[in-house]
């Protein structure tokens, strides 16, 4: 931290930092409701403003074209994709960024590598040579992690787990790999062999691969944050690398805060940490739980949607619980105007929202809420399993293994011990869906093969639409 | 950074502000798990601060040339795009919170 002007900026910079820093940890607590949230994000926002103006203040103009070239296109990128980015796609648009953030990190440990290099110095200081080994690996697990990440909740790879024999045998290898190389860098105080540096960088980034490949895309937001601590972590560790205590200080706040995110997460999903991340869900028998359920549901029932609609109507409790399909197809809205139609008609109607139904937790809350749906409609996962036994019918809009009663009674599923929803012990399910794939933890679903459960096939928007019609006609 | 009293004050550094951001984050409702995943990744983009840094220190070293001076454009445009990239869309997702305090 050597300002370039006088004293002045020399005093006022870390001020303007420590201000910022408070900023962040304001916005943060902010954060913890949903009545300051917004607020939170924007101290937060002014933080950042500061102490970016801080930086670029102590740069003197040197470098500036580079910086101007990469603050415009880092920032282009980032605020349009941002814009563009669908509701439904916001967990991966995190994992890109937190990626980007890991990558950083990683890069700025090469491009100081380089200038050590070439400045021809004879070894490294012991603590820049941990640092900056330890954040290259730490960002660039991330970074390719992330990716992983995003190419699963995009469904560009299978969300599904991703195994092959061998795979604890490769891991061990590339760990190995890892630590030698990491610890011959430090010792010899950088002055390795230039390829021993880029492999350690290549093993890093293959075990980031590695690490999120066997993890289902049901446990992705986990995943995600957990990387998000990563990056936090590593750019903490940057900052010893490039003794700057802003750097140490936002991303050790984002470690530790990005941590105990994690694990309330899989505490949701009631899983602990160890368990989302090693069982290799979905792969809990060794291979095929999926097929050794029941080989795929055969004996289902189809549905018209004018029979739906006389259930409906006579019904004198239906409860919606709505899933990822009702997301992709922005079907909120039809559901609320189906829910009107129903109440006009005295129908007792409620919304059972599981905790990680969609995905990302909360997802189901805020399209409701999008579409004016009562807040008081909204049930979690105890209120509505209470509603459920004295239901006529529940309606599934395009929720899957949240309702999968093989979590209750299964012991070999893997999702055995999740929290459902108790849709099959109303008297009627009617299920919405597209087809009969499987849901995005890529098991079975036994409800749909039960004597009270139907489905209505067909896009989530245009089969509630069909609904609404169908009882207004009535 | 040999200086050891300089070290420990890092590392005293280092340990609080695990400590604050342990404490930060309590009792947090399930429906803000995920705007709050993204507001602490937006700030650990002050990466981008450390990229400017050692940019500044590349040129400075007059060391540089087409390849290493890309890397570094590209640690600056990473740090850019977790900074801009994690606020908007946290913004994104909290705009959704007022819609409902608004109509009511």
């Amino acid at each position: 931290m050597t300002p370039s002007s006088g004293s002045g900026l020399a005093i006022a910079a870390p001020l303007l930092d420590l201000a910022a820093i408070s900023l962040f940890i304001l916005g943060l607590h902010f954060l913890n409701s949903p009545a300051t949230a917004r607020f939170g994000n924007r101290l937060a926002m002014v933080g950042m403003a500061i102490a970016l103006a801080v930086v670029l203040t102590q740069t003197g103009g040197v470098a500036w074209w580079a910086i101007l070239i990469g603050v415009l296109l880092g920032g282009s990128i980032g605020i349009v994709a941002a814009i563009l980015v669908k509701m439904t796609a916001m967990p991966q648009m995190v994992a890109l960024y937190n990626g980007a953030g890991g990558g950083a990190a990683a890069l700025i440990a090469v491009v100081e590598y380089v200038v050590f290099l070439r400045s021809g110095g004879a070894g490294l200081d012991p603590i820049i040579s941990v640092s900056m080994v330890v954040s290259m690996i730490i960002g660039s697990v991330s970074f390719a992690g992330s990716i992983i990440a995003f190419l699963k909740l995009q469904e560009v790879m299978s969300g599904r787990p991703l195994t092959y024999p061998g795979q604890q045998g490769v891991n061990a290898v590339i760990a190995l790999a890892i630590v030698v190389l990491g610890a011959w860098f430090v010792v010899s105080a950088g002055t390795l062999p230039v390829w021993g540096f880029f492999v350690l960088l290549a093993a890093a980034l293959a075990l980031g691969v590695m690490f999120v490949l066997p993890i289902g895309g049901a446990d992705m937001p986990v995943v995600i944050s957990l990387l998000n601590s990563f990056t936090g972590l590593a750019v903490a560790i940057a900052g010893f690398e490039l003794d700057n205590e802003l750097l140490i200080i936002c991303g050790s706040l984002v470690g530790a805060s990005g941590t105990i995110l994690t694990v309330d997460m899989s505490k949701a999903m009631n899983r602990s940490l160890a368990n989302v991340l090693f069982s290799a869900f979905g792969s809990a028998g060794g291979g095929e739980p999926a097929a050794a359920a029941s080989g795929g549901p055969q004996n289902v029932r189809a549905v018209s949607a004018d029979d739906v609609a006389v259930m409906l109507a006579y019904a004198s409790k239906v409860g919606f619980v709505p899933g990822y399909g009702m997301a992709v197809a922005q079907a909120q809205h039809s559901v609320k105007a189906l829910a009107d139609q129903l109440e006009k008609r005295g129908v007792k109607v409620f919304y059972a929202i599981h905790p990680v139904a969609g995905r990302m937790p909360g997802h189901m809350n805020v399209l409701l809420a999008e579409a004016n749906v009562p807040y008081e409609q909204l049930l979690d996962l105890d209120e509505a399993n209470a509603e459920f036994p004295t239901t006529d019918v529940a309606l599934v809009i395009g929720a899957n293994d949240v309702t999968n009663p093989a979590a209750r009674n299964v012991p070999s599923s893997p999702i055995y011990g999740m929290p459902i929803l108790d849709v099959d012990k109303a008297a009627n399910v009617i299920v919405l869906k597209r087809s009969m794939r499987s849901g995005f933890a890529g098991i079975d679903n036994p409800l749909y093969e039960m004597a009270q459960t139907a489905m209505l096939f067909g896009d989530a928007k245009a089969s509630v639409d069909g609904l609404t019609a169908a009882v207004k006609a009535l | 950074m040999t200086d050891v009293n300089h070290l420990i004050t890092l590392l005293t550094i280092f340990v609080l502000a695990i400590f604050v951001g342990f404490e930060v984050i309590s009792k947090v409702p399930t429906t803000l798990h995920t705007p709050l995943m993204s507001a602490t990744n937006a700030i650990h983009g002050i990466v981008v601060a450390g990229a400017i840094v050692v940019t500044v220190a590349l040129f400075n070293s007059r060391n540089t040339d087409a390849v290493v001076t890309i890397v570094a454009i590209a640690a600056v445009t990473f740090g850019a795009i977790n900074v801009f990239g994690g606020f908007a869309v946290t913004e994104r997702m909290l705009q959704m919170f007022r819609a409902k305090g608004a109509k009511k």
